[in-house]
């Protein structure tokens, strides 16, 4: 059955507690702090994709100048405080981390990283401070991480920022999107005003491009024009049964999730979430989270070829989730319009795909799981149909640049909506670069 | 197993671990269960004429997240009543018998006051004194302390005045608050007396609060001049030792080794260095006295491992391998060497040799790890890189000769051989 209100509100705030908990004290801080290294040419910072100054920031707390690690850390990400609680840092600085290589536990870079930027935000340390307006204005579509670094940087250079976002809040899908028990709805504004703390960003909610205004509207009215729209929903399954009540969108699921409180969200008593990526990972811990009885992941290949770190897999699987590898979505059966249960034709692995990963054939055989509710997380879609619209090159939706601009003159892009959907660290890394190419593109116009 | 015995100029202690003149000695209390947790001995609190002390008292420097790397003091000599510590030291050593019992003394500056200071603590049972020339601060505003030890000519006054009178073995214990410890040394050898100590504390300033802008130890918005000691004195201390046992006179007397002794390692440094028994007072301010039970034992494995079967065997045997600069043999030459298999790629080797030595190391870039190797050629041997590489036996120095003989400096200029090759 599908319900809402399955647990406690105790329950909920248990099941969604922080699941990377800060630093207790400043004494715990500085003996992880101390433990660092301070290696030069640090292999931590060439795998934090915007190259924060690592072990800089990590000394500066031994040193007691937490203003200044906080500065080190912003100056490269100013979304510093929301990446710590939600990069796979395992793949990351951390995996990087010299101690991996005495077989030691590596620093913990995210943990220290939480705990400057904390004190800085919770002290409201604006620690950049804006140049002097150089007049020229430049538009920015989309509130999430890409978008507000963007503006960040180019309002520091005297830049005038107007952001139009669709949604009455901003930060994106860190906002809607990522599992509750990383960041918290209030720490997502907190953040999103911390960055707008710096001035010269005026952020117009509720506007859609493509509803409410137009690109030309923007390029007429703009020196240029930033595009950060990030990826929409997720990909269709297209068999048969998705339409039944109890099929819904893991964006979707998690929108809600973020938007509506815990005790609203409808789970069922059993779940299959289909894919083995990062979404499919926080659907189906947040479902199991929510009081579903059972939650099983299902993909089509093997847990060799799976999209998410083992982290986060193994995150799962402490919460209980099952797994179910080599299985194929075939159709959706229902009764009373209602999910009753999921066939999967049973696969195996055949010879490397376009991508280099072997490609699941059919073996002619299937399972059926008896669930309930169907969540589908196999990757999202982008807006294809909006950004073909303005005649911006795109590859099946994913926004063509070069050097960070677009075929359409004036108009730059970067984040999700040009990678497919990465890390929220990477599209702080793209908002950066398009600020520098827009900077020196307005420099020479 | 090897034996830790001690036999200071016929004091007897099971083990050449004392606890050095200090809080840690100054009552029944904390030398009971000194004697109860192992210490072989103690140098009993300095006694003296009554004084008064003030709060607070002690700083400290630490270091990258270690506490007390250096410990300082603004206390003076034991500020107990006289006759309380005399009856103190009675009952303890009818408890320990066993045990080395020293008093610390520092008289007024008069022949009379030590007479007397003697006789007292002799009757109460003393085994041994140690004269505290050494206390740099309080004591030395009133004539005594280091005041006594800044001086050879005062200090061999003052052990004459000690041995006119004492009947037990006189230790005397130097400051380091002088260029060169050995005129005072020397002074106090031919004043009598029978052995010498060192090091006691070094003047220090160990910080400032940088809220109050008041250096610590803070009294009263005020602080002053304090007695550095702990981790961070032991290379002086043991430079100061070097000199004592190196010199034809001081030489002749046993020597008791303080200063920044913390561990079994410490310890067998300092007796390699000439001393026979050692004090300690920070590393037990710091544990407790529980510290003795790995330095007994440490020592003792490390003994058998050498095959050394008293410490007799050891004392002193690296005195002789300190020369003096113009003696090394300039054709000795080592270059640093990394096992790529221990390296983890942090790079500290590099820059240090990079930034401040002979940019002698290449670095090949990679992603995310860098490869490190040395350019034999440039490498002067100068260590840095293996002292700054986290991964112990990671960068090993290799012995490579420029010649096999051996020449030092003055021949090589008497030879009028080129100077500089770098
Ligand atoms: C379920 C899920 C979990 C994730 N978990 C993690 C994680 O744990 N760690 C991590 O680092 N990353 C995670 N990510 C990825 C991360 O959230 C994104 O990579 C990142 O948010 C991308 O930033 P962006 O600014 O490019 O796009 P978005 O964050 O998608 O922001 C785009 C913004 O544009 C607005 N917008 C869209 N269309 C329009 C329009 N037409 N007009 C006006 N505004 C518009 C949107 O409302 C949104 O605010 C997760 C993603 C998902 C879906
Ligand atoms: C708090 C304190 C008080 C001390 N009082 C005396 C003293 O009364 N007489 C003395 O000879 N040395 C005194 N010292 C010096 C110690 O005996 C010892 O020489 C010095 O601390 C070096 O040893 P360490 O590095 O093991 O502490 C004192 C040291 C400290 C820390
Ligand atoms: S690699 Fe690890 S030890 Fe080195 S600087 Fe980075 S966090 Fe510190
Ligand atoms: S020994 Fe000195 S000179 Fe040689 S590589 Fe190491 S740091 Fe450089
Ligand atoms: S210091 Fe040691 S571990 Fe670090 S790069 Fe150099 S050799 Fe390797």
């Amino acid at each position: 059955m599908i319900q809402n209100n399955r647990l406690t509100e105790t329950q909920y705030q248990q099941n969604f507690a922080d699941i990377h908990p800060p630093f207790e004290t400043t004494d715990a801080a500085l003996t992880e702090a101390n433990r660092c290294l301070f290696c030069y040419d640090a292999p931590c910072t060439k795998l934090c994709p915007t190259s924060i100054n690592i072990p800089k920031f990590i000394k500066q707390i031994t040193t007691d100048n937490i203003k200044g690690s906080a500065h080190t850390i912003f100056q490269s990400n100013i979304m510093g405080a929301g990446c710590s609680k939600v990069c796979p840092v395992e793949k990351l600085c951390e995996g990087a981390c010299v101690y991996n290589n005495m077989d030691e536990t590596p620093i913990h870079i995210a943990k220290l990283q939480r705990y400057s930027t904390e004190i800085a935000m919770k002290n409201n340390w604006q620690l950049f401070e804006r140049k002097q307006s150089t007049g020229k204005k430049v538009a920015i579509v989309g509130a999430g991480p890409a978008g507000l670094s963007c503006a960040h940087v180019l309002s520091i250079e005297g830049v005038d920022v107007t952001i139009y976002e669709k949604e009455s809040k901003g930060g994106g899908l860190m906002t809607y999107g990522i599992a509750a028990y990383k960041v918290t709805p209030q720490f997502c504004e907190d953040e999103v005003n911390y960055i707008l703390g710096v001035g010269g960003i005026d952020v117009k909610y509720n506007q859609e491009l493509g509803k409410n205004i137009s690109l030309e509207e923007l390029q007429r009215n703009y020196d240029a024009v930033y595009l950060s729209i990030g990826v929409g929903l997720a990909n269709k399954l297209n068999i048969p049964g998705e339409n039944l009540e109890g099929v819904e969108d893991a964006i979707e699921f998690i929108y809600n999730l973020r938007d509506k409180g815990y005790s609203s969200i409808k789970v069922g008593d059993r779940v299959a979430v289909i894919g083995m990526g990062m979404t499919a990972i926080d659907a189906a811990t947040q479902a199991k989270r929510l009081g579903s009885n059972e939650v099983t992941m299902v993909y089509r290949r093997t847990e060799a070829e799976k999209n998410c770190t083992q982290h986060e897999l193994d995150i799962a699987r402490l919460d209980g989730c099952a797994t179910l590898w080599l299985a194929a979505p075939k159709e959706i059966v229902g009764k009373n319009g209602k999910v009753k249960a999921l066939v999967c034709d049973v696969m195996k692995l055949g010879e490397p795909d376009a991508k280099g990963k072997p490609a699941p054939i059919a073996t002619g055989e299937t399972v059926t799981l008896d669930v309930d509710m169907v969540i589908k997380a196999t990757g999202q879609n982008p807006f294809e149909q909006l950004v073909s619209s303005y005649g911006i090159n795109n590859n099946r939706g994913k926004i063509n640049i070069v050097n960070n601009v677009t075929n359409i003159d004036k108009v730059f892009a970067g984040g999700d909506c040009v990678n497919g959907g990465k890390e929220v660290v990477d599209a702080v890394q793209a908002g950066k670069d398009g600020a520098s190419a827009i900077l020196k593109f307005m420099l020479n116009n | 197993m090897a034996s830790l015995e001690t036999n200071f100029l016929g004091i007897k202690s099971p083990n050449p671990f004392w606890l050095a003149s200090a809080p840690p000695t100054d009552k029944k209390i904390n030398v009971l269960r000194a004697y109860e947790a192992g210490w072989g001995g103690v140098v009993w609190k300095t006694l003296g004429s009554q004084v008064k002390n003030v709060s607070s008292r002690y700083s400290a420097v630490d270091y990258h997240g270690s506490r007390i790397m250096g410990f300082n003091n603004i206390e003076l000599i034991s500020d107990r009543p006289l006759d309380i510590n005399l009856k103190e030291i009675t009952e303890v050593v009818k408890l320990f018998p066993d045990r080395a019992m020293i008093v610390s003394l520092m008289a007024d500056n008069n022949r009379e006051s030590w007479h007397e200071l003697i006789k007292k603590c002799e009757d109460a049972g003393a085994m041994g004194f140690e004269l505290n020339f050494g206390c740099p601060h309080g004591m030395t505003e009133r004539g005594m302390g280091a005041a006594v030890g800044q001086d050879p000519h005062i200090a061999k006054m003052v052990v004459e005045w000690v041995m006119e009178k004492a009947t037990i073995p006189v230790i005397t214990k130097l400051t380091p608050n002088v260029h060169s410890v050995v005129p005072t040394g020397r002074a106090a050898v031919e004043g009598g007396t029978n052995a010498l100590s060192l090091i006691n504390t070094i003047q220090s300033v160990t910080g400032i609060d940088l809220d109050t802008l008041v250096p610590n130890p803070y009294v009263a918005g005020k602080s002053v001049f304090g007695g550095y000691c702990g981790p961070a004195v032991k290379p002086i201390a043991l430079k100061f030792l070097t000199t004592i046992s190196q010199d034809e006179l001081t030489s002749k007397v046993p020597i008791s080794g303080i200063g920044g002794i913390s561990t079994w390692k410490d310890a067998v440094e300092f007796m390699l260095l000439g001393a026979t028994s050692v004090q300690v007072c920070t590393a037990a301010m710091k544990h407790g006295f529980r510290i003795v039970e790995d330095m007994c034992e440490g020592m003792s494995n490390w003994m058998d491992e050498k095959g050394f079967k008293t410490i007799n065997d050891f004392i002193g045997k690296s005195v002789e391998k300190i020369t003096h600069w113009e003696d090394l043999d300039i054709n000795y030459h080592h270059i640093a060497k990394i096992n790529q298999d221990a390296c983890i790629h942090c790079g500290l080797c590099y820059i240090a040799c990079e930034d401040t030595s002979h940019q002698s190391i290449n670095i090949q870039q990679g992603n995310p790890y860098n490869t490190y190797t040395i350019k034999e050629d440039e490498c002067v041997g100068c260590n840095l890189c293996k002292l700054v590489c986290p991964v112990a036996e990671c960068i090993t120095m290799e012995e490579h000769r420029v010649a096999p003989d051996y020449i030092n400096w003055k021949m090589w200029q008497a030879e009028g051989r080129a100077l500089n090759d770098h």
